[in-house]
């Protein structure tokens, strides 16, 4: 197994035709012609937030729905995802390696398992709040325990599951800058490529706070969205 | 004989190797590995780790128990934690080295700044969880508004801010991982430099990195459990637990 290279490439035009970017400034004029450069590590970005928080949510629910019947099953679950989650993200890269290899599936792993201890523990702490008065009612009006859940617990853990949500995904846009260990691209390989050169560093690391500030919004509106009658006291 | 389908545990038998016997480096000509180099990547790295954490403490600390006895501040430790995250570690160590530059001190004041929101969240939620019953008794025992911070509010709030602690501890640990971008040589040292340290000293580093981590996350749950006042493990208060809920209270990761 080869290790990765983190060569220092200069994407700085040599010769110093600029002296902007020969002097390494802050050159706008250098992040117009060169911006082309940056979509392919943001998509590569997006892909790599997206997906485990996907994946992440998808386990952490089904997760959430057995731990909700059996309550023994939360301490274990908490136990050991929360082993996961102290892992820093450069060593689990290279941890993974000599099982899934060099590349997205190594940066998918580790990036899922960080995922699941905050996105498991909203869930879980979202339906327990519920008020024990609310969930009464809705089974003395003849509810399943199956139709309380769907139909009552779940809408009223919503803010709390969203709020998971946001911060399982801002979590995620940060270590897949670091996903560039993995070997699987993203802006954080597009800021290793010359992390001295300020206009590189200011373009590829901002693309990654835009990015976190771009999902937080959107997941908010889509709370405010999914609950309606919480709109009215606001 | 190990079996096809076992071949990556020659990967971490060789990566052990390598933390634990010197070897020749990739590339020829000079040793590496073993533990002499490896003790000093990790004090190296335990050096910038502490550092960091403590001067985040001063600073953080005082400020956040200052603002949660005022009671003003929400907007302040929910933007810091909402900005904290929103910056990753390797974006804001190389905004250090393009714009300020390499060297010890400004690893550690990358890591400062990362160290810092969780404190400040963590310590203001835990004021602001104080039963205000219990600080309007003290108040109508005369006691004055430091005496209330050091003898009511501090106290109470110490899990909490030993839970910041814990996860500051951890994010900056984990960061100091890629602190030889900016020529600090850290347990990160093998990871960056694969032309010399190949898979298995990226491996053997990052095996480090991964113990080192697990060990003070423990640690710090040890601390957090140690500095619970005794009345509050008695009675632990859930309705007062339950009264300020910020979106951070799950503890963010940064690296």
């Amino acid at each position: 197994m080869i290790g990765l290279p983190i060569a220092q490439l200069q994407i700085q035009k040599p010769g110093g035709a600029d002296d902007c970017v020969s002097s390494n400034g802050f050159c706008p004029e250098w992040i117009a012609e060169n911006i082309d450069r940056y979509w392919t590590p943001l998509l590569e970005h997006v892909y790599l937030t997206v997906a485990p928080v996907a994946i992440g949510f998808a386990i952490s629910l089904a997760l959430a729905i057995m731990a909700h019947r059996r309550r023994w099953l939360t301490g274990p679950v908490i136990a050991i995802s929360g082993i996961f989650f102290a892992i820093p993200s450069v060593a689990a890269f290279f941890l993974l390696q000599p099982l899934t290899g060099l590349g997205y599936t190594t940066a998918m792993v580790a990036l899922v398992s960080y995922t699941l201890l905050i996105i498991f523990r909203n869930i879980t702490d979202g339906l327990r709040n519920v008020p024990a008065e609310t969930r009464d009612a809705a089974l003395g009006q003849g509810l399943t325990e199956r139709q309380v859940l769907y139909r009552v617990e779940f809408p009223m853990a919503v803010p709390e599951i969203m709020a998971g949500l946001r911060i399982a995904t801002s979590t995620t846009v940060g270590l897949a800058a670091l996903a560039v260990f993995a070997g699987a691209g993203g802006l954080g390989a597009e800021i290793l490529v010359d992390k001295r050169f300020k206009s590189n560093v200011v373009v590829a690391g901002g693309l990654a706070v835009l990015l976190a500030a771009a999902f937080d919004l959107m997941i908010l509106g889509a709370q405010r969205a999914m609950t309606p009658w919480r709109r009215s006291r606001a | 004989m190990i079996a096809p389908g076992l071949a990556f545990l020659g990967d971490f038998g060789e990566a052990i190797k390598f933390i634990f016997q010197e070897r020749e480096s990739v590339s020829g000509g000079v040793q590496i590995g073993g533990i002499p180099e490896l003790a000093g990547f990790t004090a190296t790295h335990m050096y910038v780790s502490l550092a960091a954490l403590a001067i985040a403490a001063v600073l953080a600390i005082p400020l956040a128990l200052w603002l949660g006895h005022l009671g003003r501040g929400d907007f302040i430790a929910t933007a810091t934690s909402n900005v904290g995250r929103a910056v990753p570690s390797l974006a804001l160590l190389a905004f250090f080295i393009s714009f300020v530059g390499l060297g010890y001190t400004n690893v550690i004041a990358v890591l400062v700044l990362l160290a810092i929101p969780p404190l400040i969240t963590n310590t203001y939620v835990g004021v602001r969880q104080v039963d205000r019953d219990t600080v309007d008794a003290a108040r109508g025992q005369g006691l004055t508004g430091m005496e209330i911070v050091r003898k009511i509010e501090l106290p109470l709030a110490l899990p909490s801010i030993f839970a910041g602690m814990r996860t500051s501890a951890v994010n900056v640990v984990a960061t100091a991982t890629i602190a030889p971008l900016a020529n600090v040589q850290t347990l990160g040292e093998p990871i960056i430099t694969p032309q010399t340290y190949g898979f298995v000293g990226q491996l053997g580093a990052s095996i480090l990195v991964a113990v080192i981590t697990l060990l003070v996350d423990f640690l710090f749950a040890r601390l957090q459990r140690a500095v619970t006042p005794e009345g509050v493990k008695l009675a632990r208060p859930a309705k007062a637990r339950r009264r300020f809920s910020f979106p951070t209270k799950r503890s963010p990761k940064q690296a």
